[in-house]
């Protein structure tokens, strides 16, 4: 396949809807309505079907009117059952745009028997058809959809960005918002009268499926990768544009790996790359992603099994009164290696150490090397000068202070390890009448 | 006062059943040969209709009894990224089955892919809340967006391959109603039987999970394993009804009839029973209007009867439809309104130590002793002449008998009330008239009984007031 003039209209317009969908989208995600998105789109279909009733055609405006005045409707409904029926606000939702989108689909089939208007254009978009119907300005051939997209991606910045603040507050906190003299009501329904108009703008070009898509996506995988809204904002645009380039990108290269001529719908697979680009964030994203989690967890396990064993090692040697005693690693391992995750921390552990060659093993015995002996005795000294502190400073009693060294020894610095010395007054033995091994 | 006991629900079908009076005569009275259809397809005699009408009124059931579960646990609008997260599953089995080199349109396989991708869509959900800690409404929105995406694409894959056979894939997604096969039907009614059969066994333990989960938990009843029994149930009603009615059209099997049933009852068994009802007579009259209509899809028109009955059951629902429940907020208001008047002429000729039986109030003199309005006053003092507890005495107004017995009753319970938040709430007695006039109204006989012996008081007099009253002639 090769790139031409349409696939560049066709990421452009894409692009396009996607952003604006996403710019209001973010706001959907803060209210905890993200299914709204869903709702509107579905119950819009009566608004779009009155409107092609009673004007006769398809111009966008009308259609963008009657779509606004649906959403409205929507929205007054949804509320209104939430409130006078006492339903639960996600049934009110799901009541209301499965009748309006019933309701849809009776009047698009006595508005139009088998006419242009189909449920199947709002559904699936005709994002390829894209360059048929266009403006010639000059020598350049701009699509329609796309600069209707571009008006709304325009509107909704301009509402984006003057009424960041109350959208902001009454977006967190409705009651804080009216006592701010913000009404969060108004700010509801001007949200969602947004959304239905960005619905209906990006319907005719990309198709609601796609509108869905990128009114949630982008701005969760932003959601996930800050915790800032102004980047939260700015990021989900730039998923959104990604979503739209990589996913013709794929749209036109995929379907070859499989041997299939021609290229695959561009709205679904937007749709799909969306997906895929949210599953990536899951796993990646550096704070709250699946993988550097399990990183950050796996090498805090290394370095504290690592410790553990030449503490292990140490005391071993002491026992027997022979610095560099032998133990038999099954022996190692079964205290310290419990546990999927610890297991593999005691096998990478000890790799690492032998590495660095502070222990030293042969024939499934393990013992300290000279440099090794050195790190372990900072180690008990450590856990001894923290135990001496807590049983003179903290006054806790010496049968009770392990555990607590146990875990405190891991997160000691030299500089800390100085202090301690300090306020426990260099002691030579700790409260169990155990040697601490001074520093070389 | 009186107190209504839950009455087992008998009243509320009884009422169910008035608010669905109106669809029955409007076709049984009229004498045009549509309304003489209507009634032989309602009563199974149509041979042509019968198959379709009997079977989307079991979908209707069994969706409106699983649904009852599902919007109880809060999570009704999973039905919603369920259904659209399988029609990558029926698209991927037709292009699997196509490229197998068998006929793409085998049923039972479309209907498997539909249930596994359904069932991924479930996971997905769960795992995109549990691991990415993002809220549910997130996760349902990406799950039916990126599902429905890919379904998409599939869609126009399976196109090209299977050329025309790929036509009737659409059907999954605004469904078919008026083609249904017994074979179709037959499986509906099985699966169905299926649904009800596990509802059954396992509704003790699926009430537990929708009202308190957590209680379960602790008491050791899997609840993992039962959350995912149910979301189970809703993939086959979803998968069954996905060729008849659509997979949009699903979800409002799914969330209107529970919804509507809520109206009418509290209790969960009741609800059950009244949530299959509606979802059966939506199919029922829903596929019925639809076989004679023609031209309208089936699955639209069964999701606007089952709207009709949401819409019935919120006026009218006997527990919280918004007539039952206005009627209930103007009955209190009403009868705050009269002990405030019954009381305000009482105490007004107890300020003039006159006797309240004889003493007549002036129209004035009543409007000054509260904050209503003059029309307000007007309205009440009407209805309370109407009911002979008011009389007009020498251009004012006077308790009569009656009158004179019910407000030393309400003046009387009000300042025990006084006389307890001043004993047993350290309030100081320049503040508990506010208090105990909002409290008094809801008093129960009992209580009063109780503050009768507290307070070390008996017999019918009544108690001096605890404070002074406004404007009251020192003795």
């Amino acid at each position: 396949m090769t790139w031409t003039i349409f696939d560049t209209w066709i990421v452009i317009t894409g692009g396009i809807a996607a952003m604006a969908c996403a710019l209001a989208g973010n706001w959907l995600i803060l209210r905890k309505m993200s299914m709204m998105g869903d709702a509107l789109s579905h119950a819009v279909l009566p608004g779009l079907a009155v409107a092609f009733l009673l004007t006769g055609t398809r111009t966008s405006l009308a259609m963008l009117l009657g779509a606004v005045l649906v959403g409205l409707v929507t929205t007054f409904l949804i509320s209104a059952i939430e409130r006078w029926g006492g339903v639960e606000a996600d049934a009110a939702m799901g009541v209301t745009f499965t009748a309006l989108f019933a309701i849809g689909l009776i009047l698009i089939r006595v508005a139009a028997h088998d006419t242009d208007l189909d449920p199947d254009c709002v559904l699936y978009g005709a994002l390829e058809l894209t360059y048929l119907d266009s403006y010639q300005i000059g020598e350049t051939v701009i699509p329609r959809a796309a600069v209707a997209g571009a008006v709304m991606l325009l509107v909704n910045l301009i509402f984006v960005v003057a009424l960041f603040k109350e959208l902001t507050i009454s977006a967190f906190d409705p009651e804080m918002a009216n006592t701010q003299g913000i009404n969060a009501t108004l700010m509801h329904y001007l949200l969602m009268m947004i959304v239905a108009a960005t619905t209906v703008a990006a319907f005719n070009s990309v198709g609601s499926i796609l509108v869905i898509a990128m009114l949630v996506v982008p701005g969760a995988c932003a959601r996930l990768l800050t915790n800032r809204l102004s980047v939260m904002i700015a990021l989900s645009l730039v998923v959104a544009a990604l979503c739209a380039v990589l996913g013709h990108g794929a749209a036109l290269i995929v379907p070859g790996w499989f041997g299939l001529a021609d290229e695959a719908n561009t709205a679904g697979s937007m749709a799909t790359m969306a997906g895929l680009l949210f599953g990536a964030t899951v796993l990646l994203a550096p704070q709250r992603g699946l993988i550097p989690q399990a990183w950050r967890r796996l090498s805090l396990a290394v370095t504290v099994t690592r410790e553990d064993i030449l503490g292990l090692l140490w005391r071993a040697g002491e026992k027997a009164d022979h610095h560099r005693a032998e133990v038999e690693e099954a022996q190692i391992r079964g205290v310290l290696a419990t546990g999927l995750l610890g297991r593999v921390a005691f096998a990478l552990a000890l790799r690492k150490m032998r590495h660095k060659r502070r222990i030293h093993r042969q024939s499934g015995m393990i013992s300290l090397t000279e440099r090794g002996e050195h790190y372990a005795a900072r180690m008990i000294r450590r856990h001894r000068l923290w135990e001496g502190y807590l049983v003179q400073e903290a006054g806790i009693r010496p049968d009770h202070v392990h555990g607590t060294a146990e875990r405190l020894e891991h997160i000691t610095d030299a500089q800390m390890l100085e202090a301690l010395d300090k306020a426990t007054g260099s002691p030579a033995i700790d409260p169990h009448e155990k040697v601490i091994p001074r520093e070389e | 006062m009186r107190f209504r006991r839950t009455s087992g629900g008998r009243r509320e079908l009884s009422w169910l059943a008035l608010a669905l009076l109106p669809l029955v005569p409007v076709a049984a009275m009229a004498e045009s040969t549509f309304a003489s259809d209507f009634v032989r397809v309602l009563t199974f005699q149509d041979y042509n209709t019968r198959v379709v009408v009997i079977g989307t009124m079991l979908l209707g059931l069994a969706s409106g009894l699983v649904g009852t579960f599902l919007l109880l646990r809060k999570r009704a609008l999973l039905s919603d990224a369920i259904s659209h997260a399988m029609l990558p599953g029926i698209c991927a089995a037709f292009v699997v089955m196509a490229l197998a080199g068998g006929s793409g349109k085998h049923l039972g396989g479309l209907l498997l892919g539909a249930a596994i991708s359904g069932i991924l869509g479930t996971a997905a959900v769960t795992l995109i809340r549990k691991t990415a800690r993002l809220k549910e409404d997130v996760a349902l929105a990406i799950v039916l967006s990126t599902f429905f995406g890919f379904g998409i694409v599939l869609l126009g894959v399976a196109q090209r391959l299977g050329a025309g056979e790929a036509a009737g894939l659409k059907s999954f997604i605004y469904g078919k109603t008026a083609s249904m096969l017994l074979s179709d039907a037959l499986l509906i009614a099985i699966f169905a039987a299926v649904a009800a059969a596990i509802c059954a066994a396992l509704f003790k333990e699926f009430g537990l999970l929708c009202f308190d989960a957590e209680f379960g938990r602790t008491q050791g009843w899997p609840t993992g394993l039962l959350d995912a029994t149910l979301m189970a149930l809703v993939v086959l009603v979803t998968v069954i009804g996905l060729q008849a009615v659509g997979l949009i059209m699903m979800v409002a099997l799914l969330v209107i009839p529970p919804s509507a049933a809520r109206f009418w009852t509290d209790d969960l068994r009741w609800m059950a029973a009244i949530s299959s009802t509606i979802g059966a007579l939506s199919g029922l009259f829903g596929s019925a209007a639809s076989a004679l209509m023609g031209a309208f899809p089936a699955g639209a028109i069964i999701v606007l009867v089952a709207t009709l009955l949401f819409v019935l059951s919120l006026l009218l629902g006997t527990r919280r439809g918004v007539v039952h429940r206005s009627r209930a907020g103007l009955m209190l208001r009403r009868k705050v309104t009269s002990q405030h008047l019954l009381r305000g002429l009482y105490e007004l000729a107890e300020r003039e130590h006159h006797d309240p039986k004889e003493t007549a109030a002036s129209f004035e003199d009543l409007l000054a002793e509260r904050s209503w309005t003059r029309a307000e006053l007007q309205r009440a003092l009407a209805r309370h002449i109407r009911q002979g507890l008011i009389r007009h005495k020498g251009g004012g107004y006077a308790l009569t008998r009656l009158g004179y017995y019910t407000a030393v009753h309400a003046v009387r319970t009000h300042r025990l009330w006084e006389m307890y938040l001043i004993a047993h709430a350290d309030v100081a007695p320049s503040h508990v008239d506010t208090g105990a006039d909002t409290i008094e109204h809801v008093l129960e006989p009992d209580l009063i009984a109780r503050l009768e012996t507290m307070l070390a008081d008996r017999g019918s007099v009544v108690p001096p007031s605890p404070h002074p009253l406004k404007g009251m002639v020192q003795t």
